[in-house]
């Protein structure tokens, strides 16, 4: 008669290696260096935080009308106070600063209402993607409904640096992954155009293109048309930014073993459908985290049309602190711009690891 | 096959031939990789492809739907020439369902997805009828509880079993099989022969890449052996394995069944 193999029981881990103490032990004192330098890092929080806790919180100033008000020696956040609309919306006339906020609430509910399950996504998408923009853009421009018409040159602050950075990645998007596959088809022609396109793009830099598009493009055009200074520097942005995406997307693309496609089209599949259906979701997946880097880099970077003369979120505080009543607050304003962009920032790379997880089917265990 | 299609094909060939190679070269740069291939399978036959590697065997399958394109000589699939239009190559990709070495699933969807893909987007099947038949598939290769699961969370056998589903799923009229046990682990790659075995059974056309001998033996109506791009020998299997021709076939046979 055979004997009967039956597994041993599996038995739970040492304590030794579960719960806080374990932890502590594990990642702060495993070893002399480890020790070391963990009470050298709480030795510089030791010497760091103190001091900007006191100037940032405990000796500042909230409320006054100049900087002659701000006499604690600490930070002078009065300045950010009576400059405050200005940063967020530039010189929009301040009664219709309701339509910006507007516009952002129903972006807001918009994108929370993916949240519900009852709801169609479909339908969610394509009013996010078609309708909203149209809406908003009436929204922001007005002419129409009764709306008072706000010329463009007058929109700035942090409004325009999320509407430069929304719409350069929304369409920067698609163009990136259109080019992508374009550089890697094997159609002469399409390959040659999007390989000129993408080496000639990031061979210059983005202040070039923004000059490009704010001076140069008016100059060539025939008299009389002209058009939208912001929407110029929205193209640059965007065809600059679509450049970066395109690699970004190619490597992802050169990541997906060759059976992939392969199957795809042994299936008969057609060449749209196998990348839309079986690579792109596989490719774009793989490279979430360039990507982001991407959307990261290209929302810092529109920070630069300052340059051609619009006065974005930083350009607002950097004209403010020429403000003779309050010259001596550049520190303070640089600090609320760096923790403005800092949360928007780290929420875009927070978002993407969690899309990242979401996504992972490889080694999900159900 | 359509009528026409069928009446075609055997108004050619006066007989049923399904897939039909002529003079067929193909190189790889400057490598002749197959040179002058003749060779016919008829409708409902079983084909073994076998020989050491670099032979050419998995390229010639891989020509019979284009996944691979020769350079000279014409390769008939259904009465249809594979050239390089487009329509014709996926007419013939519908009809001929193909299982790769490493199983090639979409990690992204899960096994009924992968499953229903191509009949929904490529045959335009309502969603709910490919469904059901991709958990009919499913249950024929015995792993239909495992439909919500991801490709990732299955072993080797199983995805290999479901790749197969896979092709059927299309209603192919030819199965290429390249090389389907050689990723797998022993113990199952008996579990993959027998769903091959039982698909052999119900009388589909069949072109196999393997070294599994004893396959061959039993399933295969012809084995057909390649060496250096060349058919080397192609003979009913009791004769092939008893009786080989060729030195060069009795040097590969006592090499693979007397290791």
């Amino acid at each position: 008669m055979a004997i009967i193999f039956k597994p041993s029981p599996s038995l739970p881990p040492p304590s030794t290696s579960v719960g806080a103490v374990a932890w502590v032990r594990q990642n702060l004192f495993s070893s002399p260096l480890n020790i070391f330098l963990t009470f050298f890092s709480l030795y510089i929080v030791y010497l760091l935080l103190p001091p900007v806790i006191e100037w940032a919180l405990i000796d500042a100033t909230w409320e006054g009308s100049s900087k002659a008000a701000c006499t604690a020696g600490g930070a002078c956040w009065a300045f950010i106070g009576v400059y405050f609309d200005q940063f967020m919306y530039g010189l929009y006339p301040e009664a219709e600063t309701w339509r910006i906020n507007l516009a952002v609430i129903l972006l807001v509910v918009m994108v929370g209402a993916f949240a519900i399950k009852t709801i169609n996504k479909l339908y969610l998408s394509i009013a996010i993607i078609v309708v909203y923009p149209i809406v908003a853009y009436f929204l922001f421009a007005g002419g129409v409904f009764g709306l008072e018409e706000v010329e463009t040159s007058l929109w700035g602050g942090l409004f325009l640096t999320v509407l430069l950075g929304v719409i350069g990645i929304v369409a920067s998007f698609p163009l990136g992954i259109v080019l992508a596959l374009g550089r890697r088809s094997e159609m002469p022609i399409a390959k040659s155009v999007c390989v000129v396109f993408i080496e000639t793009i990031r061979a210059v830099p983005l202040i070039t293109i923004l000059f490009m598009a704010s001076v140069m493009i008016p100059l060539f055009l025939p008299e009389g048309l002209n058009f939208n200074k912001l929407l110029r520097v929205l193209i640059g942005i965007t065809l600059f930014s679509a450049a970066y995406m395109a690699e970004v997307v190619r490597g992802g693309l050169q990541a997906i073993p060759k059976g992939q496609y392969e199957a795809a089209d042994a299936m008969g599949l057609t060449y749209w459908q196998s990348m839309i259906l079986v690579i792109l979701p596989q490719a774009l997946k793989l490279v979430i985290p360039g990507i982001v880097n991407s959307f990261i880099a290209l929302f810092k970077d529109t920070t630069l049309v300052y340059i051609v003369g619009m006065f974005d979120f930083l350009g607002r505080i950097q004209a403010a602190n020429h403000d003779s009543n309050w010259l001596g607050t550049t520190v303070e304003g640089y600090a609320f711009a760096a923790l403005i962009y800092w949360i928007i920032c780290f929420g875009m790379s927070r978002y993407s690891m969690s899309l990242e997880r979401k996504l992972e089917t490889g080694h999900k265990r159900n | 096959m359509t009528d026409t299609n069928m009446a075609r094909a055997q108004l050619a060939q006066g007989e049923e031939a399904i897939i039909e190679f002529n003079d067929v070269n193909k190189w790889y740069g400057d490598f002749h990789v197959l040179k002058n291939i003749n060779f016919s399978i008829k409708k409902g036959e079983r084909i073994v492809v076998c020989g050491p590697s670099g032979s050419g065997k998995s390229t010639m399958t891989r020509c019979i739907n284009r996944l691979e394109e020769h350079q000279k000589g014409t390769i008939l699939v259904d009465g249809v020439e594979m050239n390089n239009n487009l329509k014709n190559i996926e007419a013939i990709r519908k009809d001929v369902g193909m299982v790769f070495q490493h199983f090639n699933l979409f990690p992204h969807l899960t096994i009924l997805e992968n499953l229903t893909l191509a009949p929904i987007w490529v045959r335009k099947t309502p969603k709910k009828e490919a469904e059901e038949m991709a958990m009919h598939y499913l249950e024929r290769v015995k792993i239909a509880n495992q439909a919500l699961k991801y490709p990732g969370q299955l072993s080797g056998g199983q995805q290999q079993r479901v790749a197969i589903a896979r092709g059927l799923c299309m209603q192919p009229r030819i199965m290429l099989f390249d090389e389907p046990t050689s990723a797998l682990d022993p113990e199952m790659i008996k579990e993959v022969l027998d769903v091959m075995v039982q698909l052999a059974e119900e009388g589909m056309t069949m072109v196999c890449v393997t070294h599994e001998m004893g396959f061959a033996k039993t399933v295969a109506d012809r084995v057909v052996f390649m060496d250096a791009g060349e058919i080397v020998e192609a003979n009913e299997p009791h004769e092939f394995f008893d009786n080989p021709q060729h030195d060069r076939t009795q040097m590969f046979l006592s090499q693979i069944l007397n290791h």
